[in-house]
């Protein structure tokens, strides 16, 4: 046993919480089917032959050609519909945003009641624009547009304009509001109180954050093709109804790619930023 | 009358009442310093003046005008006026000292010329000159956030001086700088309001440093006013007065317990 000057008062609490966890967990595990065995390689089960197929990655030039346009494709529609996004999103942050108000200038930090009643109907828009998911969207504006990347670049600019209008508008109201106010103070309009005093102190969080929802829009981008948005998603879609499991590897790898680069972008612009 | 204060009161959100009913006349081109305990009320007496705050009752009237009768945007045209140099500037971290002295004219430039100063600074010239005087103008193009507390206070006071507003006020202008330093910064104050007939106010821990810069004192405790006199007519019984509750022997020891601040940014 433990001598009582070293006993730790933290030990019986943290044990009983593993303890609680496992038997919350284990039942979990029996009731979501979950069996590990199947995944391991082995020539008798399904999953080892399925595994087999991924290699090697498919490589020839016809496909590689047909991977490139399909890249590019996702990229463009990631692209576009942030663009098309941020037009939406930073004017209704800056709306939306309580570090803007002039009242809240002068009144300790709070702003006036009007203000906080304008400020609600934008925060409503950015909700309603964020509250139903991007593939949703696809699936809608695939029937609306027809088949194609346009249906995948209205999609993301919808509910990512919802996103970064609320995160960012967040990310303003974080930082120390002082500098601004006192611009406020000595007589300067909103915008330029914002450029001055906040923006220098926000601008890097604002890139990453920029930079990882276009990650991301990478992401729902090739989810959206599933439903025939375009791009590396429906490429993925079809190799997989037709088994062949090595296009599908090399598109995964293109995908990993893709991430890796834009973790790398991300980092140069915080770098010289800093 | 430059600046008309009139049972001016301040109450802060906690409930704390920082000013009570505080009649306070200043004439345009005098020169006024503040005195007192911390805590007395003095940033908050400043900030009212500065129209920064809305006072909880009373009136305020600055350059003729009562600023919280004017519409927002008015009351912004007066604020461009008014200078109020802060006792830690709020100044961002990353941004360049050029940048940071130029905003001084934000409020009579138009968005355009803000934002593209932004990019490319427009009056180098000036920000550099505004600096010289204070002994700065080797700073111009570092960052905030590689500066000392006292080079943030005098890059503060040089976007002020750069504003170029009639109405002059500072809150502990000095208080983060060695005694020298202090004394040319107020002088340069000073000179600046006298030569271009600006209101200048300013609040100072340093009763010698007021004292000898200011023709007029005002001593504040617990928000109201003790004593608003010529600096030749404060005596002794009248600062022990001031400082009473803090148990000091002289006038010359309230020099003493400054705290240096060093400011965020």
């Amino acid at each position: 046993m433990l001598k009582a000057d070293s006993r730790d008062p933290a030990a019986w609490p943290r044990l009983l919480l593993t303890v609680l966890a496992i038997a919350v967990l284990w039942p979990g595990i029996h009731l979501s089917e979950l069996n590990l065995g199947v995944l391991l390689p082995d020539s008798q089960n399904e999953m080892g032959r399925f595994v087999a197929q991924f290699w090697p990655p498919a490589h020839d030039p016809a496909f590689l050609q047909i991977l490139l346009t399909a890249t590019l494709q996702t990229l463009a529609i990631a692209t576009a519909g942030m663009a098309l996004a941020l037009l939406l999103a930073v004017p209704a942050s800056l709306i939306a945003s309580r570090a803007l108000s002039l009242s809240a200038a002068s009144r300790g930090g709070v702003p006036s009641r009007l203000g906080r009643l304008l400020r609600w109907p934008v925060r409503g828009l950015l909700i309603f624009l964020r509250s139903v998911p991007e593939i949703v969207w696809a699936l809608l504006f695939v029937r609306a547009v027809g088949l194609g990347p346009a249906a995948g670049v209205l999609a993301i600019a919808i509910t990512y304009s919802g996103m970064l209008g609320k995160v960012y508008a967040e990310i303003f109201e974080s930082t120390d509001q002082r500098p601004a106010h006192a611009l406020m103070q000595a007589g300067s309009g909103r915008l330029a109180a914002f450029a001055y005093g906040t923006l220098p102190n926000v601008a890097a969080e604002l890139l990453s954050y920029s930079v990882y929802r276009w990650e991301c829009a990478i992401r729902a981008s090739v989810v959206m093709g599933f439903v025939g948005a375009g791009g590396l998603g429906q490429q993925i879609d079809l190799s997989i109804r037709m088994f062949a499991g090595g296009e599908v590897a090399s598109m995964l790898l293109m995908f990993l790619l893709l991430v890796l680069m834009a973790d790398q972008f991300s980092r140069l612009l915080r770098w010289r930023l800093a | 009358m430059t600046l008309r204060l009139t049972q001016g009161s301040l109450r802060h959100a906690n409930g704390v009442d920082a000013l009570r009913s505080v009649d306070l006349h200043i004439a345009a081109g005098e020169q006024v310093a503040i005195i007192g305990p911390s805590g007395a009320g003095k940033s908050s007496l400043l900030n009212l003046l500065a129209t920064a705050l809305r006072p909880s009752s009373g009136d305020i009237e600055v350059l003729g005008e009562r600023a919280w009768h004017l519409s927002a945007r008015q009351r912004q045209r007066l604020r461009a006026r008014i200078g109020l140099v802060h006792q830690a500037p709020p100044l961002p971290p990353r941004q360049r000292v050029v940048t940071a002295v130029l905003a001084g004219k934000l409020g009579q430039w138009s968005l355009g010329k803000s934002l593209l100063n932004l990019l490319h600074p427009l009056d180098v010239a000036g920000a550099r000159a505004a600096l010289a005087r204070l002994d700065l103008g080797d700073k111009l193009f570092a960052h905030c956030q590689q500066l000392s507390g006292g080079q943030l206070q005098r890059v503060g006071i040089a976007r002020v001086l750069y504003q170029a507003p009639q109405v002059l006020l500072a809150d502990e202008p000095v208080s983060a700088m060695d005694p020298v330093m202090a004394g040319h910064t107020l002088s340069v104050l000073s000179r600046h309001a006298r030569e271009h007939n600006v209101t200048l106010v300013a609040s100072l821990h340093a009763v010698d440093l007021a004292l000898a810069h200011f023709p007029r004192i005002i001593g504040l405790r617990d928000g109201q006013v003790l004593f608003d006199s010529p600096s030749g007519q404060v005596s002794h019984e009248m600062l022990d007065a001031l400082y009473a509750n803090e148990k000091l022997q002289s006038p010359t020891a309230a020099v003493a317990p400054l705290t240096v601040q060093i400011p965020r940014c």
